[in-house]
């Protein structure tokens, strides 16, 4: 006759109590501070915190290693030590609702701009915005982008109402932080040196139109432009209204530039 | 919506000069003059790129503890910003609100 | 849009899984396994890392599955979950097994998901009635979702359940009967679980319903105490195989004969020839296993 919580053998026909459920193991894994849950023994048929404890630990390390693999900019920023508390207090407060965990962190930025002791930094939210377009676009469909003869194939007269449909790994984020200096120094040229002012915004495109991601930094205006773009607005109202924004915007160079680095994946209508 | 005017004629042109532009064996990155304009900012084709599933658990210890008497410390060294502040993270106001 | 994958597919090599050692694909090695055309005998992905639309990801596991049969691991479906399946997860892989054409498809005897909330870990299962019929109409329902038959694998586990009615092994036995799935065996598991139990893994393993079982997997663990400083072992995946492990596996295949074998090395993952070597230490004991007349009799 095996043991009541033997792995081999017959096992105990009777069972014992109606154990804990998944809801009070959940509950318990995300607090560290709740009593493990009732009905889990050790070898002994006792009570055994710290074999619960290797759950919890699993859990909270691995989601943890999972965001610090998906910022690795807001890691270094911070450091390690200050990231894997980070990491743990957003971990336990907005777990996963996906077992596909390059779709985790959605919120995250969010949560860096709500988190009070991070209140003096508060360009951190905006770089992680960039980090998570990043991992989108890494993951995106594959796509060809606009070739830019089609648009030189539209006749004239009608190439102001042309509208455009956004590639699948293109995005745009708006920011009053040098956001795409900080991303360079922390996580794509950290051998160089770069100067960060940080009174300086700087939006960025980020766009994939073939196998590498690539992070733009868009002209004075040209988050307009191409937000308005995206939202699927024609090409003059686009321009009119990053013209409303700043005076220094350049329609010739901002479609250059949005051609040149597969913003778009087609011409939708006009 | 009320903006200011920017004629058919006027986005023709500026289509025509950015196709043409791009057409041109000179890449469009090279005729960017500005700091940064139209540079792309490529990771080393980070093959390990974001987060990934596991099936393994971890000897790792770290699921508990309040941490926030920590101050954010940059690992990063080669960032160079301006006046006296040298490291990877410049705080806006030097007094951190208590946690 | 372009799909990548599709031109590709008449070149595969045959989806079949011999009956050799392989490896978990891991991103860092893609290139190196492929410039050197590794002589490796299948890989295994979790499938959750390739549920992206596009990019990268896939555009290297196509490269891999035209040179090398696949194993697809799921790790996220949470089949001993208390709710039910989460639908379009089990679709993503009804496609990722349509596009890739895996020549084993397999999944674990845990669950990872309460109401939304996704945990990352391979949490433990209840051996008892109500548990048994959950985990089996699960498994009916992956197996007509992704129409093929799937192997369930043991799990490492630190904690038991008092209101247990029976052991592992029946646990297991009961769900092949019932719903006609194949055995992933982790090796390491049985070690790692037997360990942390205080029970005896040559026991453990001379039950194990063997006939079950499609392909088996190796890994590194972790060791730790408990409360009350007995051994505690972590399945981490973080290092080389344990001679305890190896011990076992051997024993396990020449009762048995060979089968397809996965070096797991998930965590502190080594450069490429480190894990190869792990590679070829397995194809030594599956060559011995295979040679007549040393099997014993069982």
């Amino acid at each position: 006759m095996a043991a009541p919580n033997s792995l081999s053998g017959t096992g105990n026909p009777t069972g014992a109590g109606a154990g804990s459920g998944s809801r009070e193991f959940s509950k318990a894994l995300l607090d560290p501070d709740a009593a493990p849950p009732s009905g889990l023994v050790g070898p002994d048929g006792k009570a055994a915190p710290k074999r619960f404890n290797v759950y919890r630990n699993n859990v909270i390390v691995s989601l943890s290693e999972a965001l610090g693999q998906s910022f690795p900019t807001i890691l270094s920023l911070v450091g390690e030590d200050y990231f894997n508390a980070l990491a743990r207090t957003f971990v336990t407060h907005h777990p996963p609702e996906t077992p596909v965990l390059m779709w985790y962190g959605d919120g995250f930025a969010a949560f860096l701009e709500s988190f009070p002791p991070l209140a003096a930094y508060p360009y951190l939210a905006d770089v992680a915005r960039v980090e998570w377009a990043w991992l989108q676009a890494y993951h995106a469909a594959d796509a060809a982008p606009l070739d830019p003869a089609d648009l030189g194939a539209v006749a004239p007269e009608k190439i102001a109402s042309v509208r455009f449909a956004r590639h699948p790994a293109a995005a745009i984020v708006t920011s009053n932080w040098p956001v795409l200096d900080l991303v360079r120094a922390n996580r794509f040229a950290t051998d160089t040196v770069v100067n960060i002012d940080l009174d300086e915004p700087q939006s960025v495109l980020v766009t994939r139109p073939d196998m590498d991601v690539s992070v733009f930094l868009l002209r004075p205006g040209g988050e307009v432009f191409l937000s308005a773009l995206f939202e699927g607005t024609t090409l003059e109202e686009a321009a009119a209204s990053a013209l409303e924004k700043t005076s220094e915007f350049s329609l010739a160079d901002c479609l250059s530039d949005c051609l040149s680095s597969g913003a778009f994946a087609a011409i939708e209508g006009y | 919506m009320k903006h200011k005017a920017m004629s058919a004629a006027i986005v023709a042109g500026a289509v025509a000069t950015a196709v043409a532009g791009l057409s041109s064996t000179v890449p469009a990155h090279a005729q960017a003059k500005e700091k940064c304009y139209g540079v792309s900012l490529k990771g080393q084709n980070d093959c390990k790129a974001g987060a990934g599933t596991t099936c393994a658990g971890t000897s790792t210890v770290d699921y508990q503890g309040n941490a926030w008497t920590l101050v954010p410390k940059g690992t990063c060294v080669t960032m160079d910003v301006p006046g006296d502040r040298h490291g990877s993270l410049t705080e806006l106001n030097r007094d951190l609100p208590k946690a | 849009m372009i799909s990548k994958a599709t031109p590709y597919r008449q070149s595969r090599v045959d989806a079949v899984i011999p009956a050799r050692a392989g490896a978990g694909l891991k991103p860092e090695h893609i290139s190196e396994i492929l410039a050197d055309r590794a002589d490796v005998g299948f890989f295994e992905v979790h499938a959750e890392n390739y549920m992206g639309a596009g990019g990268p990801p896939h555009r290297q596991l196509e490269a891999i599955r035209q040179d090398y049969p696949l194993s697809l691991h799921g790790v996220g479906l949470s089949i001993g979950g208390e709710q039910a399946l989460d639908k379009a997860h089990l679709q993503r892989l009804a496609e990722l097994n349509r596009r890739y054409e895996p020549g084993l498809f397999s999944e674990h005897l845990a669950w990872s998901t309460h109401e939304t909330s996704y945990f990352n870990d391979l949490l433990p299962v209840p051996y008892d009635e109500a548990a048994l019929d959950r985990v089996c109409d699960h498994i009916d329902a992956v197996q007509e979702t992704v129409g093929r038959q799937m192997l369930l694998e043991n799990p490492s586990t630190y904690i038991s359940f008092e209101q247990s009615t029976m052991s592992e092994l029946d646990f297991l036995k009961q769900i092949t009967r019932r719903t006609g799935c194949g055995l992933l065996l982790d090796v390491n598991n049985v070690h790692v679980s037997c360990t942390n139990h205080q029970q005896s893994a040559a026991d453990y393993l001379r039950d194990f319903p063997l006939e079950a079982v499609g392909e088996i997997h190796l890994g590194g663990h972790a060791p730790d105490i408990d409360d009350a400083g007995r051994p505690l072992l972590i399945d981490a995946h973080d290092r080389e195989v344990d001679a305890a492990v190896w011990n076992l596996y051997e024993r396990a295949v020449q009762n048995n004969g060979p089968l397809p074998t996965l070096i797991e090395w998930d965590n502190e993952v080594p450069a490429w020839p480190v894990l190869f070597s792990e590679v070829k230490a397995a194809e030594q004991i599956l060559a011995r296993a295979a040679e007549p007349g040393l099997r014993r009799a069982v």
